[in-house]
């Protein structure tokens, strides 16, 4: 195993506001990590870090032994793939030709059968030649991430495993595109890709995920197999709810907080 | 948020995307330029019928060297084909400084004459015409022709600027701020003009009026001579940036994402954008709506693929712009009416129709 990404002691300051501070982190080849924590705790700050799309106040990031601010930013592309939350395309282009921009300089010729596999992988194929601005906000998402798969198919063929950064993947997703996009993102790290998501839904984020990290205010609060992370007191520290775990098929651990469950009537 | 989510104006439930012409786009377009010049060679105060434009160009032999043939002649070398030649590139100029500008914010309501940068091109080429009408600035007059578009690209390359910085903030453009700050730029612009206006004596009184109206009659194989290399220079620069201003509409960071280097495609877009407007207002004046419409109908035919949209943009603004200053120089013969009036008098019920369409998508 070797190390896709490594971040050393990363810290983001706006102004008098510290975003991140002191967080590191290191994710191997084929390793699936969620990112979950509450609002603002510094969650896509810190993958926008690890894109290189930000540069850090303070801390390093190494992607594949190099530092990120040393790659031109086609290299970078060629290296890791990132899908952000809203994006919102205001020219008539079509599902295909957005996923198409994913193949780089590659000709629609070429990366023909990349764009057909991944629009068939996001379950779009029929809708191929609309225009993205006239479909659903799951629609579009599903989109983007299929564009995302073909830059990422493109990269490693070239250079070998590389980074998916997924930030809020499910947003705009209904529960079977969720689990649809999740097994997706699997299939990539069985290949051998690290996959970094951001993930509201815990319960989500645990099924995901090997591995989970937590960030609170800023600093990185526990980060190990989500057995260790999900029990009661971290929950209660992190989201300041009630909550219990339960140990569903397989010990995956299962979180049903407190205040929802007082309102099911009792049977 | 209306503005936002309406400014795809299209149908909502178009299937299929109307790509149809994408193959034939270019040649298509190359022959309608092909047609439309030859209607301009044909037409204007003295008439040439098409019987007579073969010995006129030179095609037909020596043996019709008569009167009749010579004074063919001088009209069309001498006035004519440089007038129509200017005249396209000034429309292609205008017409992909409009598509690269809407890639660059994203909008595809942006035009460099409705957002004040055509008019920092032209305030700064009427300041040069004052300045080297002046005492002080007497000894530089006979540079006067080559200083016009140097003083006109770097009027537009401020104006640009201005625009940039004030409404991108954080890799985020604000329409609204972006429509606004253009007014304000169009109005410092105006009020330098009508400074200049108030200073300058009759005669560059009208060369002046003649920047604000927009015309072709000034048209030459000088000035043609020099519009064509920004030409040549703006299509090779097309060609770089078609597919960065591609993935740029999914925003600045995510376009970083896909490998494109945004700083250097705003660089090189911002440049390009005001070299090309600033050369055309100095040959033409201020000529407005081209640079919105052009783009606009594009996109609805051959979609918005950068790599054919804007070499299909300088063609079909070549097109619009001869037919145009045809009509122009023939409605009210043997008198001429300014180009840039008929262009803002067909342009701009169109542009209230983009909007209206728009409203129509936002409401739904």
């Amino acid at each position: 195993m070797s190390a896709v990404i490594e971040a050393r002691g990363l810290s983001k300051r706006a102004g008098r506001a510290t975003l991140l501070d002191g967080v590191g982190l290191t994710v191997e080849a084929g390793e699936m990590v969620a990112i979950i924590g509450p609002n603002g705790a510094g969650k896509s700050t810190l993958l926008r870090l690890l894109s290189g799309d930000l540069r850090p106040s303070q801390g390093e990031v190494r992607l594949k032994q190099r530092d990120i601010s040393s790659y031109a930013p086609r290299e970078l592309a060629a290296r890791r793939a990132m899908l952000s939350q809203h994006i919102n395309v205001t020219f008539p282009f079509t599902v295909e030709e957005i996923v198409l921009m994913g193949a780089g300089e590659r000709s629609a010729r070429e990366a023909g059968a990349l764009v057909d596999a991944a629009l068939d992988e996001v379950g779009l194929t029929h809708f191929r030649e609309r225009q993205l601005p006239t479909l659903s906000g799951g629609e579009q998402q599903r989109t983007h991430f299929a564009r995302v798969l073909v830059q990422l198919a493109c990269g490693e063929a070239e250079h070998g495993p590389g980074l998916l950064l997924l930030d809020e993947p499910t947003s705009s997703l209904d529960l079977r595109h969720q689990i649809d996009l999740v097994e997706a993102a699997r299939r990539r790290a069985a290949g051998g890709t690290a996959v970094i998501a951001i993930l509201h839904d815990i319960n989500l984020a645990i099924r995901f995920a090997d591995r989970l990290i937590v960030l609170n205010g800023g600093r990185l609060a526990a980060d190990g197999p989500r057995a260790d992370v999900v029990t009661r007191e971290t929950i209660r520290d992190i989201f300041e709810i009630d909550a219990v775990v339960h140990q569903a098929d397989g010990g995956v651990p299962y979180v049903l907080p407190q205040s929802m469950r007082a309102r099911v009537p009792p049977r | 948020m209306s503005v936002a989510t309406g400014t795809n104006a299209r149908s909502p439930r178009r299937v299929g995307g109307g790509r149809r012409f994408t193959s034939i786009a270019i040649p298509l377009l190359l022959a309608l330029l092909a047609a439309t010049a030859l209607a301009a060679l044909t037409v204007g105060a003295a008439g040439i019928p098409l019987s007579r434009l073969p010995a006129a160009l030179g095609f037909a032999g020596t043996t019709t060297a008569d009167a009749m043939t010579a004074r063919d002649q001088l009209v069309l070398w001498s006035i004519r084909i440089p007038r129509i030649a200017a005249t396209a590139m000034v429309g292609g100029l205008l017409a992909a400084a409009g598509a690269i500008m809407q890639g660059l914010f994203r909008n595809p309501l942006a035009d460099p004459a409705l957002v004040g940068i055509s008019s920092g091109g032209a305030f700064a080429a009427a300041a040069a015409i004052v300045f080297t009408d002046s005492r002080f600035g007497q000894t530089l007059h006979f540079l006067q022709t080559e200083l016009l578009p140097l003083a006109a690209f770097a009027g537009s390359l401020t104006a640009t600027a201005i625009l940039y910085g004030v409404s991108s903030r954080g890799g985020r453009t604000s329409i609204a701020i972006f429509l606004l700050a253009g007014v304000a730029i169009t109005a410092i612009a105006n009020a330098g003009i009508g400074m200049l206006v108030f200073i300058a004596d009759d005669r560059q009184l009208r060369d002046i009026t003649f920047w604000l109206l927009g015309s072709m009659s000034g048209a030459t194989w000088n000035k043609a001579a020099l519009l064509a290399p920004v030409l040549v220079i703006g299509l090779a620069a097309c060609a770089y940036i078609a597919r960065g201003l591609d993935l740029l509409v999914l925003g600045e960071a995510d376009a970083f994402h896909g490998g494109v280097d945004v700083e250097r495609l705003k660089r090189i877009s911002i440049v390009m954008v005001s070299a090309m407007t600033g050369v055309a207002v100095s040959i033409s004046g201020v000529i407005g709506f081209v640079g919105i419409v052009v783009p606009h109908l594009l996109r609805l035919v051959i979609g918005p693929t950068h790599r054919l949209l804007l070499p299909a943009s300088v063609l079909l603004g070549a097109i619009l712009m001869v037919g145009a200053d045809t009509l122009a120089r023939t409605i009210v013969a043997p008198a001429e009416m300014p180009i840039g009036i008929l262009t803002a008098a067909v342009g701009a019920p169109f542009f209230l129709g983009i909007l209206l369409r728009q409203r129509g998508l936002a409401s739904l």
